[in-house]
């Protein structure tokens, strides 16, 4: 079998080109190993070849971030490469930025597996243990025999499609990503004895530490209605019929926008439900249960509220993470104050 | 209350002339169980088929699934007020049919009813896989409403298990264990030096085939209660509801309550066992913040030293879970929850929808998100017509082939949210 296309990313000081005074140089990429790239090369054995090595100045990097990536981009698509691995960068914060950046940009845009290196306390860390497997470093590059070899190993397994142990196993920084594992013992068991252990004053560790959200304030009160534009939105899973955008009766990964426009209420031979939460039974006779629509056609018209918008913006709410449910809100939203609308009634299940 | 459980070891189930236990083989008269669920005439027809451990059998959507038990000393019948009339259980003795379960399927009730494999990759996500089954393929009368669907389904999967369970009643029990929780009084001085222990169990009562019975009464309507531990055991609670696959309670997991079993292994040892809180999980926020304060009230009012509490479903109850931590804590107790996860299909979000800072010692039972494949089965009891609409499935999740791919919540009590399975999450 032929070994698998390694591309390294590597910064100005590794490159061996020069310190502060050259981190301004532009992305360049030459063919084989550079600096640290002989130790990975040596690393990968018979299994891959470290084929290119793109190099761009860490200041550069920070100061043309997306003009930097794309080029870069390009460089390394010409190596049709099955590997990308960007770093150690240790303790250097831009480089690891830079690493970060670059590893998680070439894995979204080629689909390939990639990986870097960092101390712990490098800020690329937390900036993008959720996206790539990041090894843990110490804090220089007297570390990097011992960072190589975790590399190559946790990113042959990626490119081979094999599982990847813990991040106690495989050296990388944790990453906040829930994994299932059947353990020795059943729940029940483990909670007695938990309790045993707390009601003694003992450590007794949690499995899931809570989580933190981020709320948000309402907005002041809108004093007169009347004059505003209103749109409904639902996470009832209300769509017109036969469920054209195929959004998911759980755990959704898309939303939907539909035209109401003309409509004085919503028909049940135009509209249903496909929220897999609920009993349908009574909404399904009736979708203005969800989207109140023969409602604010009501108030429409009494001049309660200035107008409605003519369409509503809908998804299934049961499932749905909050990493889908935030990008939905964060998209729909730019829409819904483009389109001028100054109140949204947001309905549930 | 003093309960002996007579647990008769089953290992095969066959058809038979009379429904019997011989040498650890159930036999069934399938006619007198047809018979027995058509004696409901909003039930048009019943198919009873047999799956058992390690076939190549896809059973959905299932509805419930109940161990056949049956009174055979003491007050009360298996399921009261439900088949049988209102009269308290829990004492004297019970004989089950361990091994053994009936489980009613066939055209969806609701939306949320799940899988079981008998076999292959996902079967280890269910314990149904590994129990000797009767299946109660039920066929609705036309034009059935839903919700009285439900409760005809309901009820003749409670009196098939009860008759199954009959033919126990004179066999003599592989093993018998003996449960008991004294009045409080007594039992604080039993074991004077030993932590007293609650178990807070909240029962599912969103409503609308979301509800759960106490000896007939649906849990939204109750206030929280004190159960003796054996109660359920005998049938006190049943479930009737649809929530999704991987977190319902079947029956099955009430009369064989992890935490109950658990905590009664170290009574006397490290605890003392006083008993179980009941209470629910309705959607109102008054209906929330009355009956936590209630279960708030119970822990004070019994000196509790140490809770768990345990919870039917996610998102929305995920409230009555956090109420419940926080008031009990407050209530002079050190509390443990177990729940199961939902933080998405790539496991980054967070996976509960409330949290409070009380919340300190959580078992996980899993995270319900993970995408898994199902091979094609040789045979399915009852259908595959709704895996696309169940919960965990999507439109494309059922291949011509008869193979699926969907989220393990489509799985019938793969997470169930009472620490059953061995299944947990860690954090990568």
């Amino acid at each position: 079998m032929s070994k698998l296309r390694v591309v390294h990313y590597i910064n100005n000081f590794f490159a061996g080109i020069g310190g502060e005074e050259k981190a301004d140089i532009a992305p360049e990429v030459r063919d084989g190993v550079v600096g640290p790239g002989l130790a990975l090369n040596n690393a990968f054995g018979e299994e891959a070849e470290v084929v290119a090595t793109v190099i761009c100045g860490d200041s550069y990097f920070g100061e043309n971030t997306d003009s930097a990536k794309a080029e870069m981009l390009e460089m390394i698509k010409k190596y049709s490469p099955d590997i990308f691995v960007a770093g150690p960068a240790f303790n250097a914060g831009r480089y690891g930025f830079a690493c970060g950046e670059m590893a998680k940009y070439v894995e979204k845009e080629l689909s390939i597996p990639v990986v870097s290196a960092m101390y712990k306390e490098n800020p690329g860390v937390d900036m993008f243990k959720k996206d790539i497997h990041i090894i843990e470093t110490e804090l220089s590059a007297a570390d990097m025999r011992n960072a190589i070899p975790k590399m190559t190993s946790l990113v042959l397994k990626l490119a081979k499609g094999e599982e990847v142990g813990s991040p106690a196993e495989e050296g990388y920084h944790i990453r906040g990503i829930r994994v299932n594992y059947f353990h020795e013992r059943r729940g029940s068991e483990r909670g007695v004895d938990l309790l045993v252990k707390k009601m003694k004053g003992e450590l007794c560790e949690t499995e899931y530490p809570m989580p933190v959200f981020d709320r948000v304030d309402p907005n002041p009160a809108i004093k007169d209605m009347s004059k505003v534009k209103v749109a409904i939105v639902t996470s009832g899973g209300i769509v017109p019929q036969g469920n054209p955008d195929r959004i998911e009766s759980s755990s959704a990964t898309k939303y939907g926008i539909y035209e109401i426009g003309g409509m004085e209420s919503l028909s049940a031979d135009d509209f249903m439900t496909i929220h897999g939460g609920y009993d349908r039974a009574f909404v399904t006779e009736n979708p203005n249960l969800v989207v109140p629509l023969d409602v604010m056609r009501e108030m429409e018209k009494e001049g309660v509220i200035g107008e409605l918008a003519n369409y509503f913006v809908t998804t299934t709410g049961t499932g749905t993470s909050v990493g889908n449910a935030k990008g939905f809100g964060e998209a729909f939203s730019k829409k819904l104050v483009e389109d001028g609308v100054g109140a949204v009634i947001l309905t549930s299940t | 209350m003093l309960l002996e459980l007579g647990k008769i070891k089953i290992t095969d189930v066959q058809p038979g002339d009379a429904t019997k236990v011989e040498n650890g083989t159930l036999y069934v008269n399938t006619e007198e169980l047809i018979n027995l669920a058509l004696e409901d005439d909003r039930i048009k027809s019943v198919k009873i088929e047999f799956a058992r451990p390690g076939e190549s059998v896809r059973i959905a959507p299932v509805k419930d699934v109940i161990e056949p038990r049956v009174k055979v000393s003491g007050s009360g019948a298996m399921f009261p007020g439900m088949i049988n009339k209102v009269k308290t259980v829990g004492s004297g003795r019970t004989h089950a049919l361990v091994g053994a379960n009936v489980i009613t399927c066939g055209k969806i009730v609701g939306f949320q009813e799940g899988i079981i494999d008998m076999s292959g990759p996902t079967a280890k996500y269910t314990p149904f896989s590994e129990t000797y089954n009767v299946c109660v393929v039920i066929e609705p009368a036309e034009g059935l409403e839903t919700h009285d669907y439900e409760q005809a389904a309901r009820l003749a999967g409670l009196k098939i298990g009860a008759k199954v369970g009959e033919a126990g009643k004179e066999v003599e029990p592989d093993e018998v264990v003996v449960y008991e929780t004294k009045p409080i009084a007594e039992q604080t001085a039993q074991y004077p030096d030993l932590p007293k222990v609650g178990y807070i169990h909240m029962l599912q009562s969103q409503g609308l085939l979301h509800d759960t019975f106490y000896y007939g009464v649906d849990a939204k309507q109750m206030v929280p209660t004190f159960m003796y531990p054996t109660e359920i055991m005998d049938g006190a609670i049943t479930s009737g509801n649809c929530v999704a696959p991987c977190d319902k309670v079947t029956t099955f997991h009430h009369l064989n309550n992890p935490v109950i079993e658990d905590l009664y292994k170290r009574h006397g040892k490290d605890l003392n066992f006083i008993g179980v809180i009941l209470t629910n999980e309705n959607v109102f926020l008054a209906d929330k913040e009355r009956s936590s304060d209630m279960v708030g009230k119970f822990v004070e009012f019994l000196g509790l030293d140490g809770v768990i509490i345990t919870e039917e479903g996610y998102g929305n109850p995920d409230t009555d879970l956090m109420m419940n931590c926080k008031k009990s804590t407050d209530a002079g107790a050190k509390v443990v929850l177990i729940t199961d996860e939902f933080p998405g299909r790539d496991g980054k979000s967070q996976s509960l929808a409330d949290a409070v800072k009380e919340a300190d010692t959580l078992v996980s039972c899993g995270n319900g998100n993970v995408i898994v494949e199902f091979p094609p089965m040789d045979k399915i009891i009852g259908t595959l017509d709704y895996v696309e609409t169940m919960i965990g499935g999507y439109e494309g999740s059922l291949r011509p082939d008869g193979s699926i791919e969907a989220e393990i919540q489509i799985i019938i009590a793969s997470t169930i949210a009472n620490g059953y399975n061995t299944l947990s999450a860690r954090m990568y």
